[in-house]
């Protein structure tokens, strides 16, 4: 069974409470004396507050308490950026859990109202009365970058959050002696998360004790306790974290929100638990919001096809505050990786980070990866169109050669392992892409245009090791860790850091432990996502829970092996060299007749009553694993899509996914993963876009009017698998959350626009709408 | 203002007196403790909060609870008959048809709205019967599996 | 969301309805609340009191008499969709029910619900002015009839008065050789009409006889596209008469178009002649 484990589709080990609506996330919870808190937020993108008058609102029936920023001086530090980006002149604007004399976003927490329950508070909300006086807003990161924009904090000129390159080889050279130079400006468009469940915080603080335990929509628990303790003046030894079931995260359930620490003060002033959950409206204002960049991007290359420097600029929307990634996702998670696949002889890229008066953008799945697939999957498109070659054979001039163990790039990153040829040419047979081209060839049909659209990519994933966390200025470490417990009956339980919310580790993890040790992974419960239960993490995001946690995983199964192998030997009278073991069995070499099994060990170890010398009793291991390298994931992308020329509607047609994440454990996963991931990236091609009027109002206020993916709006994806293990990583894993991601946007977004050459149609401002497409026609057509 | 309300879920009947705005999915989330059912919009868009009405779906954040006095809801927790999963449910776990579970309550309701309307339903009508049912996790492929594979069990059921 | 504090009674008969709205100055009616209660959950509407008339029988079913089909102001779109009545005697009523929002919507919304809401972007007054459909409204015991010209005033402006119930909508059945079509252009995230065209054109010995075309989702109130059926009459029908009677259509638009960040206005524009040119070619392949 042990061999067969690994690599198999079982069903989910998390299904069972889901399916039957017995799971518990946190809005679920109900405590004993619970009251419900309601957060008023600024309705202006900019503003001074002049007078707040909560009178009316705390004598409302039902009102327990109503605080303003005044209330929590002293008692609520400002939310703090844990992404300290050094060499950039990074300036951290304060954060205040409640907005002190000036709102900077619609959403910005002005006030929060207590009540007995959530009706009885959103009636007071309303009559808390706030005066403001309006400021000039700015949402547009390259505008607000320039002189006489508005300025959102005082002491951090021309909105300046930070300004980062990254530079490699001779860029003055690569464009002087160009044979050819494509350039475009590109809009990567503001995006909303939309986890399905919006973000909820319950906190619970005993007075007698000074103990608080918080129950968040978190992807890192740990991270949340490490923070909370500075924010909200308490040991991390008397805060205990708890993420229960978790509704998606997609990055925006990786920062620390003030909204949490806000309602973690009420509780600590009450002494009451006292539960907040966010309305959608709420969620749309106030939670994370992904990309925003303005992108203007050269590549430079010979008449052959041969590329030989990039260079760009990008403006990247923070929003009004840096949340707590933030500064780190546009600049090394995004510059770092634009050789792509390709063998990259030059690059440049200045990134300014630009406080606006928008919701601040953190992490979305890929951050950054997807940001600058798309600079360079764009630009390989363009310059096979100037060049009249196909854009295959563009991108098979430019592909690094198949490598095994390590491949340095111009950005420094080393890659571990990749074959991106390929995965290139697997995509290109199962896709038929010379048929489709043929087709193509042919000319439109009733006005409805064929367009292909490739996307290589290549991601880096496994964040870590924690030493570059250190060096590139993230505020913890990059490690995971795992604990493996035997119980005398040989069930197990694993307890990690990491805090997965929907990818399936609870299985995936079990069929870790069941291939390296032989047990059921039925008898195999993983434990995550409690800081009084659980090892420290650094949580689960950049697709690092199984490139990392997995790892630390293995190695601790395997530790446990050698100590079962120890305790086999003396109950079989055998020398431990002499051991051997397989599937689950410890034996004497050449007798596997008589062997002791993991659970028979499990027994002896528990009950000790006969151990060799020096073991300890139990069988129980841990490891802290911090990883030499990132992971490099990789693949190919193809999307088919047909425009009505008419009415410029796209359907996409077929989409084909090729996604090497190394070897897979559970394939049903995996792929589910991918389905996921290209998903989200078609929404953003296709349909997602959080749009502010010049205001500085959200428009795309809820899903009435922000599109995401439905059902009928998408075809079967097609997934295509290549596996190239990593060569640094225990069982080779490399990662696939984001992967789908990545390439997805721009495949979709090269498609329409190659079936739109014909018409003279070279760039569209996403998501691709069909008034857009059509006015792209129209402007064309001249 | 209260009025009494007589609901019925899942076969047990809970007498109440509500406030008249009180939301149906609120009644049963926050009144008798039935949290399976999701709250995930607010808009009616993404179909979290569907449950059945007399065996008919609805989205429960957009109806009173004071209309569902006198009727009988199911909901997730309803769906199963005691330790044996509803067929559509276990199709769900079968073909790996949800991830952080949020909408699978209500995308498993509004896919018992889809068999009793289109008992052998195409994939394009799996897919138009789930266009009020927002996913973010899955891309929908495994749930159109999924339905496609309860649409079969429950064939050979009949 | 939530709603604000409002009193609520139920109605247990029109009557009763009737005398409700009198006692209580403000009230709305809440049929099967998927206009209503959206804007109450968003505090929009504060209304001190709600009358349910969600459980009048006598509000309810699809009868047909006389070439006239009397649709009671409860049916929901779901079974607008489903009749059979409906599909044979006006088809385009039942094609657009079952375009409107989602399957667990169109269980609960109601035909006298939207009517009486009377947003532009719904697919129902589109159709009803162009199948000349007349709405039949109480008020203290007696009804009335009001032609869907009249009844539906701007954006979410009726003819409807304070005390008035909408008790049914009547359509004349298609006679022979009369087809239907609607053809909506969704909004992706709200599935609201952004365009909906709706046609019923009549074939006599091959000749279009009578067209009638009306056009939602652009327009404040849905409008009748006079220009266009005066296009069509008496003409044969082709893919070049259709094409340029539907490219008539922009005469009948008037200045005061909605757009919105998904549609402009003059998006909208030009996809009103591709919408109207789809509708009549489906209606007039039906009719054939």
């Amino acid at each position: 069974m042990s061999t067969r484990i690994f690599g198999s589709g079982i069903r989910r080990r998390e299904d069972p409470r889901l399916i039957t609506g017995t799971a518990t996330y946190t809005d679920d919870l109900t405590l004993p004396r619970m009251v419900h808190a309601a957060m008023l937020r600024s309705p202006h993108a900019h503003a001074r507050i002049t007078s707040i008058d909560t009178s009316n609102a705390a004598a409302a029936a039902g009102v327990v308490a109503v605080y303003t920023h005044a209330d929590t001086v002293g008692a609520l530090q400002p939310t703090p950026c844990a992404w300290l980006l050094p060499d950039s002149d990074l300036k951290v604007a304060t954060y205040h859990g409640l907005a002190k004399d000036v709102v900077r976003y619609v959403g910005d927490l002005v006030a929060v109202l207590v009540a007995e329950d959530r009706y009885a508070a959103e009636d007071a909300l309303e009559l808390i009365e706030v005066d403001y006086e309006p400021l000039p807003a700015v949402i547009d990161p390259e505008q607000a970058a320039k002189d006489g924009a508005p300025q959102l904090h005082d002491e951090i000129p021309r909105n300046q959050a930070f300004h980062w390159t990254v530079a490699g080889g001779d860029i003055d050279a690569a464009f002087e002696q160009a044979e050819v130079v494509v350039s475009d400006r590109i809009i990567q468009q503001r995006l909303i998360p939309n986890a399905m469940e919006t973000r909820a915080a319950l906190a619970s603080y005993t007075t007698a004790t000074g103990e608080l335990t918080l129950w968040n929509t978190t992807q890192n628990p740990h991270i949340v306790r490490f923070l909370m303790s500075g924010v909200c003046g308490l040991g991390e030894d008397k805060i205990r974290v708890v993420a229960p079931e978790v509704g998606g995260g997609f990055g925006s359930k990786l920062a620390v929100y003030p909204a949490d620490f806000v309602t973690v003060f009420c509780s600590m002033r009450l002494g009451r638990p006292v539960k907040w959950t966010e309305t959608r409206s709420e969620n749309y204002q106030a939670t994370t919001h992904g990309r925003d960049h303005v992108q203007q991007v050269e590549l430079a290359a010979k008449k052959d096809g041969t590329i030989t420097g990039l260079r760009c600029t990008v403006y990247a929307g923070m929003g009004a505050y840096l949340s707590t990634a933030a500064p780190g996702i546009p600049t090394i998670l995004h510059g770092l990786m634009l050789s792509g696949p390709y063998t990259l002889p030059a690059v440049k890229e200045d990134v300014y980070g630009t406080y606006t008066n928008g919701t601040p953008v953190d992490a979305y799945r890929g951050a950054g990866r997807p940001e600058a697939t798309f600079m360079l999957e764009r630009m390989m498109d363009l310059l096979a169109a100037e060049l009249e070659m196909d854009p295959v054979d563009v991108r098979k001039k430019n592909l690094i050669p198949k490598f095994d163990d390590g491949h340095e790039v111009i950005t420094t990153l080393s890659y571990d392992s990749g074959d991106y040829p390929a995965a290139l040419d697997k995509v290109l047979a199962h896709a038929d892409y010379a048929g489709l081209r043929a087709t193509q060839a042919k000319g439109p049909i009733n006005g409805t245009y064929l367009g292909l659209g490739l996307a290589n990519y290549v991601e880096m994933c496994g964040l870590g090791p924690s030493q570059v966390a250190g060096a590139i200025g993230f505020q913890g470490g990059l490690w995971e860790s795992a604990i493996v417990r035997f119980h005398p009956s040989g069930k197990v339980h694993v307890f990690i850091g990491a805090s997965p919310h929907g990818q399936g580790e609870e299985t995936t993890f079990a069929q870790i432990v069941s291939s390296e040790l032989g047990v059921d992974p039925n008898d195999v419960k993983v434990f995550h996502g409690d800081t009084d239960m659980t090892p420290m993490g650094w949580g689960t995001y950049g697709s690092r829970t199984t490139a990392v946690g997995g790892a630390a995983l293995a190695l601790t199964a395997r530790k446990i092996r050698d100590k079962a192998k120890v305790i086999a030997a003396h109950l079989l009278e055998a020398a431990v060299e002499d051991m051997d073991y397989e599937d689950g069995k410890f034996f004497v070499k050449g007798a596997p007749d008589q062997h002791k099994t993991i659970t028979d060990i499990a027994l002896m170890a528990n009950v000790a009553w006969n151990m060799p010398e020096g073991v300890e009793a139990g069988l129980e291991a841990s490891t802290f694993y911090d990883p030499p390298n990132f992971t490099f994931p990789f693949g190919t992308h193809l999307a088919v899509v047909e425009v009505e020329a008419e009415t410029g509607v796209v359907t996409l047609t077929r989409y084909i996914a090729l996604d090497d994440c190394g070897p897979q454990i559970n394939p049903v996963i995996v792929e589910g993963q991918v389905h996921g991931g290209v998903v989200q990236g078609i929404g953003q091609a296709l349909w997602e876009e959080a749009v502010y009027d010049e205001g500085g109002q959200l428009v795309t206020g809820s899903m009435l009017d922000y599109a995401l993916p439905r059902a009928d709006m998408l075809p079967d994806i097609e997934v295509l698998s290549t596996v190239t293990p990593s060569p640094h990583h225990p069982i080779g894993v490399k990662g696939v959350g984001e992967a789908g991601t990545i390439g997805s946007t721009v495949a979709v977004y090269n498609a329409v626009i190659d079936a739109l050459r014909p018409l003279g149609v070279t760039s569209i401002r996403m998501p691709l709408t069909p008034e857009r497409v059509w006015q792209a026609i129209q402007q064309a057509k001249g | 203002m209260h009025v009494p309300v007589t609901i019925t879920v899942n076969g047990q009947r809970y007498e109440h007196q509500v406030e008249p705005r009180l939301l149906l999915v609120h009644f049963l989330r926050e009144v008798i403790g039935a949290t399976g059912t999701k709250i995930g919009c607010d808009t009616s868009q993404c179909g979290a909060c569907t449950v059945l009405l007399d065996g008919v779906s609805m989205k429960s954040c957009t109806a009173l609870a004071v209309q569902a006095d006198g009727y009988e809801v199911t909901t997730i927790e309803g769906l199963a008959n005691g330790s044996e999963l509803h067929p559509i449910q276990d199709a769900f776990w079968e073909k790996h048809g949800l991830q952080c579970g949020f909408c699978t309550p209500g995308m498993i309701l509004a896919s018992v709205e889809l068999l009793r309307t289109t008992p052998d339903p195409t994939d394009e009508q799996i897919r138009h019967g789930l266009e009020g049912n927002i996913c973010r996790c899955t891309g929908y492929q495994n749930i159109v599996r999924a339905i496609r594979h309860a649409a079969g069990t429950m064939a050979g059921q009949r | 969301m939530y709603a604000p504090e409002f009193a609520y009674y139920r109605a247990g008969s029109l009557a009763e309805a009737g005398q409700l709205l009198q006692q209580h100055p403000g009230a709305k009616l809440l049929a099967g609340g998927h206009s209503l209660i959206p804007l109450l959950k968003l505090r929009l509407t504060t209304p001190p009191a709600l009358i349910d008339i969600g459980r009048l029988d006598e509000l309810k079913g699809i009868s047909v008499t006389d070439g006239r089909v009397r649709i009671g102001a409860l049916t929901t779109h779901a079974e607008l969709a489903a009749s059979s009545e409906l599909a044979a005697r006006c088809p385009a009523l039942a094609e657009a029910a079952g375009l409107i929002g989602d399957p667990a919507v169109r269980n609960r919304g109601t035909i006298g619900g939207n009517v009486a809401h009377a947003d532009p972007a719904s697919d129902l007054p589109t159709v009803l002015r162009a199948l000349d459909a007349t709405i039949a409204v109480t008020v203290d015991g007696s009804e009335r009839s009001i032609p869907a010209a009249d009844f539906f005033e701007g954006m979410m402006e009726t003819a409807l008065g304070d005390h008035d119930i909408v008790t049914a909508i009547e359509v004349p059945a298609a006679s022979a050789g009369q087809g239907q079509a609607y053809i909506k252009f969704s909004h992706p995230a709200s599935r609201y009409a952004v365009v909906g065209a709706a046609a019923s054109v009549t074939l006599t010995g091959g000749t279009i006889s009578t067209a009638a075309v009306a056009l939602g989702g652009l327009v404040p109130v849905a409008t009748r596209a006079d220009s266009v059926e005066q296009a069509l009459t008496g003409q044969t029908p082709s893919v070049d008469t259709i094409a340029a009677a539907a490219a008539a259509v922009s005469a009948d638009l008037g200045d005061d178009l909605i757009g919105d960040i998904y549609a402009s206005a003059e998006y909208r524009r030009a996809m009103a002649p591709v919408c109207v040119k789809r509708a009549l070619t489906a209606a007039v392949e039906r009719a054939g």
